[in-house]
């Protein structure tokens, strides 16, 4: 599903360059679930930006589906994040103003689905992420973790290849978190591929792969036995 | 077209609506700048309008011509005679120069702008004395209020009849007392009353205060003979009235000996001067108005674009977080512009009804023109047309600026953005 081949990344700073990404060599199958781990300024973020298309690589090949991901523009770049990839952030990123029902329709209308179909989509996701009678709330009356379930209704609206996790668990305490990694869980068992960036162990030890980062290398790739997040709920 | 999808309109409204305070005073620039472009336009139509009215009634296209005294000696005469026309000079006026449509000659009793003692049972008025021909009409409208205007059978057949102005009227008799029939006497001699005229509003060449007697009468009366006083001319409507008034000038000035050079023998007045004054005063004013207007508008839309790129930058995340999702530069741009084009839009239709309104009111106070030239204040279509499609689209181009703000920024930095 997605298949990465030396990639290196470097940012300007000054004078100076920074060397965030020196080579990264890495493959994902369809319906892993890998946590990408390591501490802050491993390059974990980069990298997610990279293959989110939200940063461009300096060298390195990048193959999302079967399709080679370089020179995009602008315009070329958001079709694919539209047709490609879910984003969920750390700090949800809904939009304030828009109620739930209408920020999970949202990649939908960039996808110019209609108006009627994108509605009963959009509430058929939030019935999945079990907020259907939150549909008409705005994000402001929604719980930290009811806002990150509505973010990843609104990630799979889209029906993607990928969905990409930026520290889903970041702004959440741990009770919550779970609930979220059980979702992420039952979304990867129904045979998305989902990454997850995080810098938790136990929510890395929730995934079914842990690729380590560090300075801008893969130090370690393994497998792990998945723990189901269920059993805390 | 992208422009009747149902999808991008409920999205601008949406996104407008939610912050209507933002928005309403996002407009207020607008809606004050299109106030001000519609009172200033409005009230110099009504200026334009105003000036019409006052001139209604009197041809523009006239002139009038009349005897004064030489200034250069010429052919053994000496400097200083004074001229006299004869009544034949109308018809070889006329026959000459074709431009003239009408010709009115009319004689005063006394000399011009002297008033003679006018007797009615015991009550005198001093009033203007003319013999006047029923075409005078069509120069100078008289505005009746009662009887008729002079006509081609009084001339015919001389009658002793008058028209009497309002001022005179008020002299000679009681007020609401009826004066068509009654008779007055001006040097001993009677004549009846058979119309009396208002001035026409503010153009005022006869006053109110004169009798006008058909000139065939006048002659019989006051034993003026042959003699005429002067012309009122109408001319053609496509012929300019100094060429007219140098044609008749040439054949008074041979006809009476007049030096060719002397400029103060022959007395004239164009009428057309005074209209085409006002006509380029009140373009002037329209002009200037339109430019004032546009670019108060255009102040306002720039504080709509202040207020968006701004907006933008508030924005920053949730436009990061839609391009993430899926849109397109293009997508981002055209909902930025459209949303800077209907607000400019909706704050100039609300700007267009509150001056159409206060138009309305000025209209209602001081439309009547009665003592300002000031008539139905309001702004043509083509004028609001105008001024509309200009606004619209100054905002689109002024809305290009905060749409390529908002695309300029990559959506890894606006999410970046805490």
């Amino acid at each position: 599903m997605i298949e990465i081949k030396d990639l290196h990344k470097s940012y300007k700073m000054g004078s100076n360059s920074l060397h965030v990404l020196k080579g990264i060599n890495f493959t994902a199958e369809a319906g892993e679930l890998v946590a990408i781990m390591g501490s802050s300024g491993s390059g974990k973020s980069t990298l997610l930006n990279i293959l989110g298309m939200l940063d461009g690589a300096d060298s390195g090949e990048y193959i999302l589906d079967g399709v080679p991901i370089k020179d995009l523009t602008e315009t070329k770049a958001a079709q694919y994040r539209n047709k490609f990839l879910g984003f969920v952030f750390q700090s949800f990123n809904l939009i304030n103003y828009k109620s739930a029902l209408e920020n999970v329709a949202l990649p939908l209308y960039y996808q110019k689905v209609a108006r009627k179909e994108r509605q009963e989509k959009a509430l058929n996701y939030l019935d999945r992420v079990g907020l259907k009678e939150w549909a008409t709330h705005l994000p402001s009356e929604l719980s930290g973790g009811q806002k990150q379930r509505v973010a990843i209704a609104r990630a799979m609206a889209a029906e993607p290849k990928v969905l990409l996790a930026d520290e889903p668990t970041g702004a959440l305490d741990s009770t919550t978190s779970y609930e979220v990694m059980d979702l992420i869980q039952k979304i990867n068992d129904e045979g998305n591929t989902i990454l997850v960036v995080t810098h938790e162990e136990d929510i890395a030890h929730m995934c079914k792969r842990i690729v380590h980062l560090k300075d801008g290398v893969i130090v370690e790739d393994k497998k792990i036995k998945q723990v189901r997040a269920e059993q805390y709920v | 077209m992208w422009l009747f999808d149902k999808d991008l309109w409920v999205e601008i409204f949406h996104t407008l609506g939610k912050n209507m305070f933002r928005t309403f005073l996002t407009m207020l620039g607008v809606i004050f700048a299109m106030i001000i472009l519609i009172l200033l336009l409005g009230s110099a139509n009504g200026m334009s309008n105003g000036f019409d009215k006052v001139f209604a009634g009197t041809a523009s296209n006239s002139l009038f011509v009349w005897g004064q005294s030489t200034s250069e000696p010429y052919k053994g005469f000496e400097r200083g005679r004074r001229i006299r026309y004869k009544i034949e000079d109308a018809e070889i006026l006329k026959k000459q120069i074709p431009e003239i449509e009408v010709l009115a000659p009319r004689i005063e009793l006394g000399s011009h702008r002297e008033t003679v003692t006018v007797y009615r049972e015991g009550r005198t008025s001093g009033s203007s004395v003319y013999g006047d021909y029923p075409e005078i009409d069509n120069i100078t409208k008289k505005k009746l209020v009662e009887g008729r205007f002079l006509n081609k059978t009084d001339i015919e057949d001389s009658k002793k009849i008058c028209v009497i102005g309002e001022e005179t009227y008020k002299l000679l008799f009681d007020k609401s007392e009826n004066a068509v029939g009654k008779d007055i006497r001006i040097n001993g001699v009677f004549f009846t009353v058979v119309g009396v005229y208002k001035p026409n509003n503010n153009i005022n060449i006869d006053g109110e205060n004169a009798v006008f007697i058909p000139f065939t009468t006048f002659q019989k009366a006051f034993n003026t003979g042959d003699r005429m006083g002067w012309m009122a001319i109408a001319v053609e409507p496509n012929t300019k009235v100094p060429v007219v008034e140098n044609k008749i000038k040439k054949i008074l000035k041979t006809k009476y000996d007049i030096h060719p050079d002397d400029e103060r023998a022959i007395g004239s007045f164009d009428m057309s001067e005074i209209f085409n004054n006002i006509s380029a005063f009140t373009g002037v004013l329209k002009g200037f108005s339109f430019f004032v207007g546009i670019f108060t508008l255009l102040a306002g839309v720039i504080a709509i674009s202040n207020i968006l790129l701004i907006t933008v930058k508030e924005r920053t995340k949730e436009i990061g977080v839609r391009r993430a999702l899926g849109a397109t530069p293009r997508t981002v741009k055209r909902q930025i512009v459209v949303e800077a084009i209907v607000l400019t839009a909706f704050a100039g239709l609300i700007g267009f009804a509150i001056s159409v309104g206060i138009l309305a009111i000025l209209n209602s106070l001081w439309g009547s023109g009665e003592d300002f030239p000031f008539v139905n204040p309001m702004v043509s279509i083509p004028q609001f047309g105008i001024s509309f499609l200009l606004m619209v689209s100054l905002s689109v181009l002024i809305g290009l600026i905060p749409a390529n703000k908002a695309v300029k920024v990559r959506p890894i930095e606006a999410l970046r953005e805490e």
